[in-house]
């Protein structure tokens, strides 16, 4: 009988080491990570208000986590600032607004850590997302075109975007963004990690 | 004429009589949890060739939400690992407890609600992550409603093995029992911290991660990977009548792994934003992970060692002896993977892919199947209708992982050096990746082959009660279904 119950204890043990080693002690280490207050006043980073917030709710519904990373490996580690992913590697107080996090285990797509600073347009954005074959020809990304309405001629709708003439599939010529279209392209844009901080030299 | 069991010795005679009620009272609970785990197979195997082929074809079911790439993918992980791996486990650790204890399995009809309780739990979440529902945390995607229909069921489980394990009549404890015990206090706690930890918000930012990629790094290796190192302890010395090579490089095993593999999911994290340490812990507990697997391996293969020859008869020593080689050779590639040199250039790309599904389908999988191809003749007292099936079972199983693995494995080292040189546009490696991916579809079509031949034996082992079989049913039995059935007919 006491060999069994040490044998319990035992496998008990194994688990609740890992558990405090790896999960406890670094959130001992960065819960007090505060936000960096900048020079104009304004701090990095900010929790997401609005459409960004709600756009992050349809990134994650839409799962584009199993193809998209949001992390940059440091200078000499993988080639993911000379691509031009972003402007230094990401360190632990540029996630402490995140819930859950988006890190990502997989690029079948690019990075987009700071796609806000890539590709700043709205228009690109619209167009990308409703068939990525307009803007990327050959890209293995769904389209999403649920997230759109289109007018097929006629004069353009308000708040529409013009399909590039001979890129237009079935007619459409202009595409206007429902409002889950509307967030995720304002949640894609505001992900910019390029604010340089102390802890982030590479 | 003498009746050979009647002659038989006393205590032999009350091992066969006790054995045939274990079995007895595991039947149906058992039955019920591999059967829900053949439909989630079938269920994830789908998923999983959608995926596969909207990541060559865009356009394939484009435009449908419900059915977009970001939603049939974490319904494929779910699926295979809480539907098939947790249903196929479970109906493994209770039989074989059972049969290890020598007594009968406890509260079968509890065990029995709560293996339908567990499959409601399973489709509530892939349905709710079709729905969009999804948690956002890899690997713990389910909604939170769908969890407690999950956990609860697994309380049932973890009663019962207790109850066999510190009731059992058998004097001694065999290596497979250690293995059942650690499985199931590891998933409990496992499953419920990783959710408190994510999904319920009691740790923040990168700590998060962390806990994400120790879940899910471990749901595998304190969940399946036991599990299966169980079954091929128990499988292979029965087949092959022989003990286990070594009982001190078992124990030496079995407490290095528990040790080592709770330490390693950090290596999923490579290069991202935690602080070194976090990840050199993940890269030394990947390494030190040489030392079970060895052991493990040594274990395995030496009993083996004499006894290659019966690979030609037994499906179930078949099934086994490719898990247990897969165990070795999947374990090596994953401790390699994790040293940083090597995630520089495969971190990220299909290379991961490729060594998930070997583990998985190469290993854990297999022997799951093996269990199967064991126990289902002696639960339902009837013999698997045909070798033929069993034999395209096996060969599509493992050339379809050995295509899955090469193909992906291969594409993923090309991958991350493409990716690694900034002068490679992107798209001209998502061209590059097309025909691997084109490859991974036909492999997958290779899987579903092997799948439904099973699938097919399955049904008439669990549906064709009449015939009983005098011989078990090895790859050079020869049986004719049609056969068969004309005598079904004429019986009835």
């Amino acid at each position: 009988m006491r060999k069994n119950i040490l044998l319990a204890l035992g496998i008990f043990t194994t688990i609740a080491l890992s558990l405090s080693g790896l999960i406890i002690v670094p959130n001992w280490q960065f819960q007090g990570l505060k936000p960096i207050v900048k020079a104009d006043g304004s701090q990095y980073p900010v929790p997401l208000t609005g459409d960004a917030a709600a756009g992050r709710k349809v990134y994650i519904d839409q799962g584009c986590i199993y193809c998209h990373t949001q992390q940059i490996r440091m200078k000499g580690y993988g080639a993911d600032i000379r691509r031009n992913w972003g402007t230094r590697r990401s360190v632990p107080r540029d996630y402490i607004y995140e819930k859950p996090h988006q890190l990502g285990t997989m690029r079948t797509g690019p990075d987009l850590a700071s796609i806000g600073s890539r590709q700043p347009s709205i228009d690109w954005q619209a167009l990308h997302l409703y068939d990525p074959q307009i803007t990327s020809p050959g890209s293995v990304m769904p389209a999403f075109p649920y997230l759109f309405e289109t007018a097929q001629g006629g004069p353009p709708p308000p708040n529409s975007i013009a399909v590039p003439p001979g890129k237009a599939k079935a007619g459409v010529t202009y595409i206007v963004p429902t409002a889950r279209g509307r967030q995720l392209i304002a949640y894609l844009i505001s992900l910019n990690k390029t604010f340089p901080l102390p802890e982030a030299k590479q | 004429m003498s009746d050979p069991q009647v002659a038989a010795p006393q205590e032999e005679r009350e091992a066969v009589v006790t054995r045939i009620a274990v079995d007895r009272s595991a039947e149906w609970v058992v039955t019920i949890y591999w059967a829900s785990a053949l439909f989630w197979l079938c269920f994830a195997t789908l998923a999983g060739l959608i995926s596969s082929i909207k990541l060559h074809s865009p356009d394939f079911l484009g435009g449908v939400e419900w059915l977009t790439f970001g939603r049939v993918r974490p319904v494929h992980w779910d699926s295979a690992v809480y539907g098939f791996a947790g249903t196929a486990a479970s109906g493994t650790l209770l039989w074989l407890q059972a049969r290890l204890c020598q007594t009968k399995l406890p509260f079968p009809n509890l065990l029995i609600a709560g293996g339908v309780v567990y499959n409601l739990g399973v489709l509530l979440g892939v349905i709710g992550v079709l729905r969009g529902q999804s948690t956002g945390v890899e690997a713990l995607e389910m909604p939170l409603y769908a969890v407690p229909l999950l956990v609860i069921p697994y309380v049932f489980i973890v009663i019962a093995n207790f109850r066999m394990f510190f009731t059992r009549r058998s004097t001694h404890t065999y290596v497979s029992q250690w293995y059942l015990m650690a499985v199931t206090i590891w998933f409990p706690i496992l499953i419920l911290a990783a959710e408190a930890c994510t999904n319920l918000g009691a740790v923040d930012g990168v700590s998060q991660a962390i806990a994400n990629w120790w879940y899910g790094h471990n749901v595998v290796g304190l969940f399946a990977t036991p599990t299966g190192i169980a079954a091929a302890y128990y499988l292979i010395p029965k087949v092959i009548g022989k003990p286990v090579h070594s009982y001190h490089l078992s124990l030496l095993g079995f407490w290095s792994n528990a040790i080592f593999y709770n330490w390693a999911g950090t290596h999923h994290l490579t290069g991202g934003p935690l602080p070194a340490w976090t990840i050199t812990v993940g890269v030394v507990g990947s390494m030190m992970m040489f030392i079970p697997v060895v052991t493990i391996g040594i274990n395995h293969h030496m009993t083996m060692l004499g006894s290659f020859h019966l690979l030609k008869t037994s499906p179930t020593l078949r099934f086994a002896v490719m898990g247990s080689m897969v165990y070795t050779l999947a374990s090596f590639q994953g401790s390699l993977e994790s040293l940083r040199s090597h995630q520089e250039i495969t971190h990220f790309t299909h290379y991961t892919i490729g060594h998930v599904h070997f583990g998985m389908y190469g290993f854990f999988a297999p022997l799951m199947f093996a269990m199967m191809y064991y126990a289902m003749p002696r639960l339902t007292g009837n013999e698997w209708s045909s070798a033929r099936l069993i034999r395209i079972h096996f060969w599509c199983t493992f050339f379809g992982m050995l295509l899955y693995t090469t193909a992906m494995c291969w594409a993923g080292i090309q991958q991350g050096r493409m990716m690694n040189d900034p002068k490679i546009p992107f798209l001209e490696i998502v061209a590059f990746t097309k025909p691997y991916l084109w490859l991974r579809t036909l492999a997958g079509l290779i899987l579903v082959s092997g799948t439904i031949a099973f699938l097919i034996n399955f049904v008439r082992i669990v549906s064709f009660h009449k015939i009983r079989f005098a011989t078990p049913t090895l790859f050079n039995t020869d049986r004719d279904w049609n056969e068969l059935m004309r005598k079904e007919k004429e019986l009835s």
